[in-house]
């Protein structure tokens, strides 16, 4: 009897540590915080209060896009327009604010005009079926045309009446906290659980795993994919209101090539490009891993060359983990 | 008076002609078997029913009222349910998930409404046991059997008190004892007095519990007889073309 429930227990706990490893968010986990343990006996610059602010900082931004990413990319998409939708949505805010509006109109009108770029990512890619790559690639050309049109190609670094507060916003701290940290928090959480826990998010994995079901079951698939690229375009916007502030000025190369970063992110957390996979963490820790990377090559004073070499090694290790873990048939 | 009645419906797509002409009569507490080569356009007849593409021409009567069926959920509320044959299931979503999916239950107040996982496990496990299947509600498709899968597109249908079933090839990919367990479903489901269209290549399956067998070839009803004045002979030589028509 005893023996039983001992050998249930026992086959309880392994199914768990096998579910986890089984997760590839956990191995990204752990070569972050290994990263991270190396980094703090190699080194006494990283284990510092200041170096881990600005690390946490330095991937709010790219994790919060990630967000919105990892939703599109569980929903089979990809969107290639977020580094230009943010830099949009920081000029917009940028503009409005340096016209002597507040901080929440100059808000208001940098999300409106992110999601008017997620609902014409979105219309073009379920209405017109116009592959979302080639839309969203189209769109990353456009959304940043427009913001040089819209400024000028001018630097703008003076927010009139609300400075202080968006300053404060994007660059300031809570409890020791930068503020861009306790947003991604706040966004990841909200994010996590509306894929588990909404008929939106179960219907997002849904027709990334199967599109012609759910089509066939009565769900809304076109209503539901600009609501998805419109979600992208949301965390984007939210991510160029922020980074306005920490930087203090708008250029129109802001967030430029960042597509690159959130989608690297995304893909190293165990989100498949194929559709209907993915999870807030593994986009989080992914995320997070490039930032470590990035900054512990800077701390041991290794040329800033070889980045990308670890970035682009990280992406294909994550994904060839993935793909020999989940079909050991193809082995031949 | 019939169900389920369908007149005149033709179905083109682009050049194809998947439909010519179809009329069909239903009754509540029938079974008619829909037989036919591949291609000869059975799937696209109940999608109709079920539906999934607007006919061509031609009306559908359900219980006395014309309708006009513009999405899934149209037939739906009419009470139809179907089986598709591609058993239209995603794969990284649990099998109570998959039983749910585009009518799941929620709990909650307001616009605040979460998946009542709880409740959709019971439900599905329920349904399950009803099917005999050996199926977990938590389980997730990716990786179960052809019968497994089966149980979870039949097991669909069962959620709504539906009037209609439309089953397209439920038999294809099982077992010969899940086979027996999905016929007695069948004639279960006719003791309760619903209207049930099997789509079967299987002659036996047909044979074994449809009262009547149409046969489509090439878009056109060919035949339609009482299962007991025809033969396996007969329907087959009406499906190849080898008899013209009854
Ligand atoms: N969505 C579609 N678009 C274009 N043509 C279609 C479509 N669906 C079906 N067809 C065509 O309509 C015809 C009838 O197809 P249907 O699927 O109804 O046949 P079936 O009788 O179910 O065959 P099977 O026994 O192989 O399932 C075929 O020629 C098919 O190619
Ligand atoms: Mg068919």
């Amino acid at each position: 009897m005893n023996a039983a429930l001992d050998d249930a227990i026992k086959q309880e706990t392994h199914s768990l540590s096998s579910w986890i490893m089984s997760r590839p968010a956990f191995w990204v986990f752990l070569a972050a915080v290994i990263a991270c343990l190396v980094l703090t006996a190699l080194t006494d610059t990283f284990a510092t209060p200041q170096n881990l602010f600005n690390v946490t900082r330095n991937f709010a931004f790219v994790a919060i896009i990630a967000l919105g990413m990892t939703v599109v990319i569980i929903s089979g998409g990809i969107d290639l327009s977020v580094g230009s939708t943010l830099c949009l949505s920081a000029m917009v805010l940028a503009i409005v604010m340096n016209a002597g509006f507040g901080l929440a109109t100059g808000t208001v009108a940098a999300l409106a005009a992110s999601l008017l770029v997620g609902a014409i990512n979105g219309f073009l890619i379920a209405y017109i079926r116009i592959p979302a790559f080639v839309v969203t690639l189209g769109m990353l050309s456009l959304a940043r045309s427009i913001a040089m049109v819209l400024s000028n190609n001018r630097m703008i670094y003076q927010f009139g009446p609300d400075e202080k507060a968006l300053f404060w916003l994007g660059g300031g701290s809570t409890l020791g906290i930068a503020n861009p940290v306790i947003a991604l928090v706040i966004l990841a959480i909200i994010t996590g659980l509306i894929l588990k826990w909404t008929r939106w998010g179960t219907w997002v994995f849904a027709i990334g795993s199967n599109q012609h079901a759910a089509l066939l079951t009565g769900i809304p698939v076109r209503r539901l994919k600009v609501s998805v690229y419109m979600f992208s375009s949301l965390m984007a916007g939210i991510a160029g209101v922020l980074e306005a502030g920490w930087l203090g000025g708008v250029t129109t190369n802001l967030g430029q090539s960042m597509e690159l970063s959130v989608i690297a992110a995304t893909v190293i957390g165990g989100a498949n490009l194929m559709g209907g996979a993915g999870t807030v963490f593994g986009a989080v820790i992914g995320a997070a891993l490039i930032e470590v990377i990035r900054n512990s090559l800077t701390l041991l004073g290794i040329s800033s060359f070889w980045q990308g070499a670890f970035v682009g090694s990280f992406i294909i290790l994550a994904v060839a983990f993935d793909r020999l873990r989940a079909d050991p048939e193809l082995e031949d | 008076m019939a169900i389920l009645s369908l007149s005149g419906i033709s179905k083109n797509f682009g050049a194809i002609q998947a439909l010519d002409g179809v009329s069909l009569e239903l009754n509540s507490g029938e079974v008619l078997g829909l037989m036919g080569d591949n291609g000869a356009g059975k799937s696209t007849l109940v999608k109709i029913i079920a539906g999934n593409f607007k006919p061509t021409r031609g009306t559908i009567t359900i219980d006395g009222q014309e309708v006009e069926l513009h999405r899934p959920v149209d037939a739906r509320n009419q009470g139809v349910e179907i089986v598709y044959q591609d058993l239209a299931l995603c794969d990284n979503l649990s099998a109570a998930v998959n039983v749910f999916l585009g009518r799941e239950l929620t709990k909650g107040v307001g616009p605040f409404k979460v998946m009542d996982y709880a409740a959709m496990n019971a439900r599905a496990g329920e349904l399950f046991r009803d099917l005999r299947s050996e199926t977990r509600p938590r389980d997730m498709v990716r990786a179960m059997s052809g019968g497994q899968r089966q149980a979870v597109a039949i097991a669909r249908t069962r959620l709504a008190q539906a009037k209609i079933l439309l089953m397209d090839e439920p038999t294809a990919a099982i077992s010969v004892r899940q086979v027996a367990e999905v016929l007695n479903l069948i004639r279960e489901l006719k003791r309760q007095n619903l209207a049930v269209i099997l789509i079967s290549h299987r002659m036996p399956d047909v044979f074994a519990v449809a009262d009547r067998i149409a046969v489509l070839r090439r878009g056109r009803k060919v035949a339609d007889r009482p299962t007991a004045s025809t033969s396996p002979e007969e329907i087959t030589g009406l499906i190849t073309g080898a008899i013209e028509s009854l």
